[in-house]
């Protein structure tokens, strides 16, 4: 994979292009994971 | 009388104390070694390695296990966790401690010792990151010094000297977490000058936030992991308030250890996907690097999260040591393993027996030193003169 760029902005187009998905993976997955963490202590006060 | 020599003898002669003693007279053995016979002597420092054991071990994993004491003063006394407040003295004094030595571990591993002032009065050389990471140490050095002290002057009964140190707490903490932001993100950017020499897999541009990121992990692991020692083995010297607020430590600083754990999972992905790194992964170095970000970022975060959410200590300490042995895997992968990589087996560093022996001697030290400051000072306990809120 690391030789199938032939240009630099093909680099930066495809790795960015992860980056922000892998932005919003993390902005769902810790919202959910800081919900899971807590999760107990709600229950435990209701 | 001869009873009483009998018992006294009895009770220097515990396991702990033979097993120390034997490891410090290598320790002053390989001291002597190392100054008179220099560096050659006593290590597998080379032109390709100049960075060993000393560096890889006891800097980077010294440095980064002893953030308890910023992340700890910085959780109470600026973020008003108030209930963490018994865990405050023993994470200062673990970071003290554990800086000093670190700097004491830095004469053995320098050249020439003697200059280690010289870029504070000779030449600054302020481009350079090392003199960055210099100038943070001994100034965080001295910041945890005075951080230490109240407990000093308490057992000392310096009573006005102690109420003048506390009125320094705020300002102390704010340059404590400066001063480590600063220099926990630095040790990692030194490496940023050596491209070619780390692995791609290690080596990214984002290097100092992941080691800023993990430092914070440690600082909290390393109070959890340190509060169960001492709870085992200082138990009597525990009062009413640090027993009852030690659970509230463990779940607590356990549920903030696993979630920075899963930032650092995802940046540490963000890492390898901004390198554009994923070939890497299925190599033999690609699995020791799953190996680590698996094994120790992802598997603790999940097990922190289980034993908070289960109200299981005994998972959260367990957790917490395997987090601690992470850090140093981490610092070890990044300093010694795979540093150099590329070079032949024959080329490639192993540490000589001596400098695995002074690093143990440089934790032994640090132990004995804490054995002896836990037992006569308060740390575990309130001074029965100051029932006030102290730092």
């Amino acid at each position: 994979m690391e030789t199938g760029f032939l240009t630099l902005q093909d680099f930066y187009t495809f790795t960015k292009g992860v980056a922000y998905l892998l932005v919003v993976v993390t902005l769902f997955g810790l919202a959910g994971y800081w919900l899971f963490l807590n999760g107990r202590d709600e229950d435990d006060r209701e | 009388m001869s009873n009483l020599v009998a018992i006294s003898r009895s009770s220097l002669l515990t396991p702990f104390n033979v097993v120390a003693g034997i490891i410090v007279l290598l320790g002053l053995i390989i001291t002597f070694l190392r100054f008179t016979q220099g560096l050659g002597a006593v290590t597998n420092l080379s032109d390709y390695n100049p960075w060993g054991l000393w560096i890889g071990f006891d800097l980077l994993c010294g440095v980064a296990l002893a953030a308890g004491g910023y992340v700890t003063s910085a959780a109470v006394y600026i973020f008003g966790l108030k209930k963490y407040h018994s865990a405050v003295r023993p994470a200062i004094l673990t970071g003290f401690l554990g800086y000093a030595l670190v700097v004491l571990a830095l004469n053995y591993d320098v050249g020439r010792p003697w200059r280690l002032p010289y870029p504070f009065i000779i030449q600054q050389g302020t481009t350079s990151v090392l003199f960055e990471v210099g100038a943070c140490v001994l100034l965080y050095l001295i910041v945890l010094f005075v951080e230490f002290t109240p407990s000093a002057l308490e057992w000392l009964g310096l009573k006005k000297a102690r109420n003048l140190i506390l009125r320094l707490t705020m300002a102390l903490t704010f340059l404590g977490v400066i001063l480590s932001t600063l220099h926990q993100s630095s040790l990692g950017a030194l490496f940023l000058i050596a491209p070619s020499k780390l692995h791609p897999l290690w080596y990214s541009q984002y290097i100092p936030v992941f080691f800023f990121v993990s430092s914070i992990i440690a600082g909290l692991s390393m109070v959890i992991f340190e509060g169960s020692l001492t709870h085992r083995y200082f138990a009597d010297k525990m009062d009413a308030i640090h027993l009852k607020e030690k659970e509230d430590v463990v779940f607590g600083f356990g549920k903030a250890a696993s979630f920075v754990l899963a930032g650092y999972f995802m940046i540490k992905v963000f890492g390898i996907a901004m390198d554009n790194n994923w070939h890497w992964l299925s190599t033999s170095w690609g699995a020791w690097f799953l190996v680590e970000l698996l094994g120790f970022v992802a598997l603790p975060s999940l097990l922190y999260a289980t034993g908070v959410r289960e109200k299981n200590i005994g998972l959260i300490k367990w957790t917490a040591a395997w987090t601690v042995l992470g850090i140093v895997v981490n610092r070890l992968n990044v300093g010694l393993i795979a540093f150099n990589w590329h070079l032949p087996a024959s080329e490639r560093y192993f540490p000589h027996w001596m400098e695995i022996a002074l690093s143990l001697f440089v934790v032994t030290v640090g132990l004995i030193v804490f054995r002896f400051i836990v037992t006569h000072m308060p740390i575990l306990y309130e001074h029965p003169d100051y029932k006030t809120p102290h730092a």
